[in-house]
């Protein structure tokens, strides 16, 4: 044992404990932060991420995309450390939970309903209650006559409708059929609201990028995917009618202006929903979308890295919004988040 | 030497030693039946028999009825065993007995690549190649046989017969394999005699299967099971629609591919359990059919002299290493 | 009587083209297979594609390095678990002369046939939930799991065919069981075994079912065997159902590579295995 503590010994236990220090030091400087949930803000959240990343190398989010049942079943069952989703958590889930769990909501966004109509590159006009008819399964023809009605320059191929839906729980189909509740009784008796439903007919995919790639490899199909997803695919996608009548095509103003009445009267969890909204070009299937974080997370020093990357979020990173398609939260919405985020228990 | 063989305090200690690793090989095919029964006791307490017979998979509903996945799988299964078992019985036989033997390297090869290929790489072909054929098949096909309930449907391409066709292919050098290795281990006496009766190839050939029969059969049960199990190039091509339908163009689920796509977000510990008692049923049915048909197999090439695979290690053997 | 032998000639080269046939109908999907993996996927293959991450969807560009590591990694940690205990359970089914040696076969021909979501399930539960989280090291359990019946099966083939004079000489010359299995009979069926080892991991090289809920997957570069690791099937799988044509050229690549990796090994494995009966031949 003497031996050791002497002459070369010594120099070798010391350059040991050097060495095992300096990789102990630049492994605890990167902090791994993981994540799951929503497909719905996913474009923009890895934008973010890789942004933050340039910004601070030693912060790696790690995000899962899997849609918002998956990003809820992990943050109950604690193997993530945020969840993300856009159909805000139910009052069991939430009770399900070991610990109180907060919504910050993002960025906001639409839904699109998306199509591939051989022949057919216009945008098509839709109304809620012909969209209810067709997830119903009550139109099955793209030249059914209520189609053709809103759209009597387009010719309208005798082509079977194929439903494309998501196959996983998802935030995605929580605003669809949101909407679709609103505008359609039928809807909300038969099928209802929430992120996973029993469609009536349907092909199912996984995540907004799966129901993208199905309705643009099956002719004749119509699904509803986020915003960008139709337009980095380049997937046609149609303008639905609002509650004043006009049909608008989603985009940044026309969500941005959902979310003007509802921005006013914020409850304090931040859990609303903005489909179907009144006003003037208003797009109607808007929605926001939410980040899960435990009030009283147990690894503090990454909730305090997390709670960094939020302000930057709410700060900075609102201004990636508008060019990948979302539109960005209103300002009144910034300040009650940011007082909220104070929230988060950190010692 | 009457005596059973005194054991060494050295081979006890190499029994046990090699004994111990065993164990955990067996200790894992246990453990994942003692794994799978308790995860899922919460549905089979719920639903009992019925799980089986119900057709509502629901899960926001909490309705879990699971036959519209053991009826694609079945149905699936059974599609590709049609479809490949003829063309893995012909290749078998044509490697093994009618091949001239320059061919016969190079096509062995090629049939043991089609093994090799990784099933992902099967289910991306299936998506990009496979499925449009299959849609551009259906178009084509003249409006009466699309009356027929098993051909109708929209031409959507991701259907029963994309799984079928997919699996078919996944399953024929499988097959073709294990029937080679059977055909090979018929007894040379048996063709001889019946070239010495004046038969024509083929006769001969007829006579060498019907005696191997048992074991041609327990090849084909072998691919079936393999079918059985067979998840992602399944789940890329068949529409994951969980509804039991006779149409072939219409596009099922399955056991395997049902759990795959819900099990990481069953967020309520029923619809886990749910899937986990899919998982349970597939785990003892393809056992089953594992066990049957290498029982067929081996009893079969038992019976041949000198067999490369004597049916098990005896104690009694006193010559070490007796082949 | 004529008319009845030319009957069954016939029939005879009937059916002998049949069974061709049905050798050129199993090659046609190979071929078709090979071809679009080849023209899709080689083309996409640059130094981009095995040194970059992936990019921020819906960008362009970027690689599936992270993948290429954590497939070569969690394979890696298989073939730790699974060699040992395939090999000498394989040793101990063939020379332990137990009543235990039948059970052991029986279960390992068992765990042969069981489909690779199951085992993903069964590592769910025993890796995954204990540590909740999702990490590498299930994922490379998972794996190992299925190595083991094949890596059992070619040793226990591989210990049979040694002949049994080798046995019985070490035996003669006073060698203890382990001594005349460790020093003599498994050094001449080593090759083999090695063999057999390279075919297992390449079979499970493109396993995908049991790493989507052990592994899960990742965007960035991770070694980190507590931590969900990146793979390259389930990557393929996840580019494969995306809508983006840039993902799904980087999915034919990476099937590019597996296949190639998969023949390279069954061609080792073929020259192996011809070059060792050629020696025993020779003996």
């Amino acid at each position: 044992m003497m031996k050791i503590l002497n002459g070369r010994g010594a120099r070798g236990a010391a350059t040991a404990a050097l060495v095992v220090a300096l990789g102990a030091g630049v492994l605890a400087q990167t902090t791994l932060i993981n994540g799951a949930g929503a497909t719905f803000p996913y474009v923009i959240y890895s934008k973010w991420f890789s942004e933050y990343n340039k910004l601070h190398p030693e912060v790696q989010i790690n995000y899962q995309s899997q849609g918002s049942g998956f990003g809820i079943q992990q943050i109950q069952k604690q193997t993530v450390f945020f969840g993300a989703t856009d159909g805000p958590m139910t009052a069991d889930q939430m009770l399900a939970a070991p610990g109180k769990i907060l919504h910050f909501p993002t960025v906001l966004g639409a839904v699109v309903p998306i199509y591939n109509i051989p022949g057919v590159t216009a945008s098509l006009k839709f109304t809620g209650p012909v969209l209810a008819d067709i997830f119903l399964g009550k139109i099955t023809k793209w030249n059914d006559a209520k189609l053709t009605g809103l759209n009597p320059g387009i010719a309208l191929p005798n082509t079977d409708i194929t439903i494309a839906r998501r196959s996983d729980g998802s935030g995605t189909t929580y605003i669809f059929v949101d909407y679709l509740a609103k505008v359609s009784p039928e809807w909300k008796t038969r099928v209802g609201v929430a992120n996973s439903v029993n469609w009536p007919v349907g092909l199912g995919a996984p995540g907004n990028a799966g129901v993208s790639g199905l309705v643009k490899q099956t002719p004749g199909a119509i699904g509803y995917v986020e915003l960008i997803y139709a337009i980095q695919n380049q997937i046609s996608y149609g303008t639905v009618q609002n509650l004043a009548g006009e049909y608008v095509a989603a985009s940044v103003e026309s969500v941005t202006a959902a979310a003007a009445a509802a921005a006013g009267k914020m409850p304090p969890d931040f859990r609303v929903s903005i489909t179907n909204a009144e006003g003037k070009g208003v797009y109607p299937i808007s929605s926001f979308t939410w980040l899960l974080v435990y009030e009283n997370p147990k690894d503090k020093p990454t909730a305090k890295v997390f709670v960094e990357f939020m302000k930057w979020m709410l700060g900075d990173g609102q201004k990636f919004a508008a060019q990948l398609g979302y539109a960005p939260l209103p300002p009144q919405v910034v300040q009650l988040e940011l007082a909220a985020i104070a929230k988060i228990k950190l010692q | 030497m009457l005596r059973r063989p005194r054991l060494f305090l050295s081979d006890l200690i190499f029994r046990m030693g090699t004994g111990a690793f065993a164990l955990v090989l067996v200790l894992i095919v246990m453990g994942i039946g003692v794994v799978l029964w308790q995860e899922s006791h919460l549905a089979i307490q719920k639903f009992g028999f019925a799980f089986w017979r119900t057709s509502q998979w629901n899960p926001v509903m909490g309705e879990f009825g699971a036959f519209p996945f053991i009826w694609g799988t079945l149905y699936s299964s059974i599609l590709a065993l049609f479809i490949a078992g003829p063309i893995a019985i012909g290749i078998a036989i044509f490697l093994s007995e009618l091949c001239p033997l320059r061919l016969r390297q190079p096509l062995v090869f090629l049939t043991e690549l089609l093994a090799a290929i990784p099933s992902i790489v099967y289910g991306l072909w299936g998506v990009f190649v496979l499925i449009p054929i299959v849609r551009s098949l259906q178009t084509s096909l003249p409006d009466w046989i699309r009356a027929i309930p098993a051909f109708s449907g929209p031409p959507v391409g991701v259907s029963m017969l994309s799984a079928g066709l997919i699996l078919a292919i996944m399953v024929i050098p499988f097959s073709s394999a294990v029937a080679r290795e059977v055909l090979k281990s018929v007894p040379a006496s048996q063709r001889e005699a019946a070239y010495a009766l004046g038969s024509t190839r083929w006769e001969a050939t007829r006579a060498a299967l019907h005696y191997g029969r048992a074991g041609i059969i327990g090849a084909l049960m072998l691919g079936f099971g393999r079918a059985l199990g067979e998840t992602m190039a399944v789940t890329m091509v068949i529409g994951n629609t969980p509804k039991a339908l006779a149409s072939v163009f219409a596009p099922q689920h399955t056991m395997a591919a049902v759990i795959a796509n819900e099990f990481v977000e069953a967020s309520d510990q029923l619809h886990a359990d749910a899937l986990v008692e899919i998982g349970l049923v597939l785990f003892v049915i393809t056992l089953l059919v594992n066990i049957g048909s290498r029982m067929l197999i081996w009893n079969m090439t038992r019976q041949r002299s000198g067999s490369r695979r004597p049916a098990a290690a005896t104690p009694a053997a006193s010559v070490p290493g007796a082949a | 009587m004529i008319a009845l032998n030319t009957r069954r000639r016939l029939l005879s080269n009937v059916m002998t083209t049949l069974c061709g046939l049905a050798v050129l109908v199993a090659l046609v999907p190979l071929a078709m297979i090979l071809f679009f993996v080849i023209a899709k996927g080689a083309g996409s293959l640059n130094w981009a594609f095995f040194t970059e991450l992936p990019k921020p969807v819906g960008e362009t560009g970027g690689g599936m390095s992270n993948a290429l590591a954590g497939s070569l990694i969690m394979c890696g940690i298989g073939a730790l678990f699974a060699i040992p205990v395939g090999v000498i359970s394989g040793i101990y089914i063939v020379e332990s002369r137990s009543r235990f040696a039948p059970v052991v076969r029986f279960a390992a021909d068992a765990l042969n046939g069981v489909p690779s979501i199951v085992i993903g399930l069964f590592v769910y539960v025993i890796a995954v939930v204990p540590f909740k989280g999702f990490n590498a090291l299930a994922g490379g359990l998972s794996l190992g799991i299925m190595m083991i019946p094949l890596i059992t099966r070619t040793t226990e083939e591989l210990l049979r065919l040694v002949p049994g004079s080798l046995r019985e000489g070490a035996l003669a010359l006073g060698a203890t069981r382990s001594r005349a299995v460790f020093s003599v009979v498994l050094p001449a069926a080593l090759p083999g075994i090695v063999t057999g080892i390279v075919l297992a991991l390449a079979r499970i090289a493109g396993e995908t079912a049991p790493l989507l809920f052990t592994a899960l997957g990742s965007q960035y570069w991770s070694t980190d065997l507590s931590q969900p690791m990146a793979s390259m099937t389930v990557q393929i799988y996840r580019y494969a159902q995306s809508p983006y044509d840039d993902w799904h050229r980087q999915a034919w690549a990476g099937a590019f590579v597996l296949v190639t990796v998969v023949l390279i090994c069954s061609m080792l494995a073929r020259l192996a295995t011809a070059r060792l009966s050629r020696m025993k031949v020779a003996d």
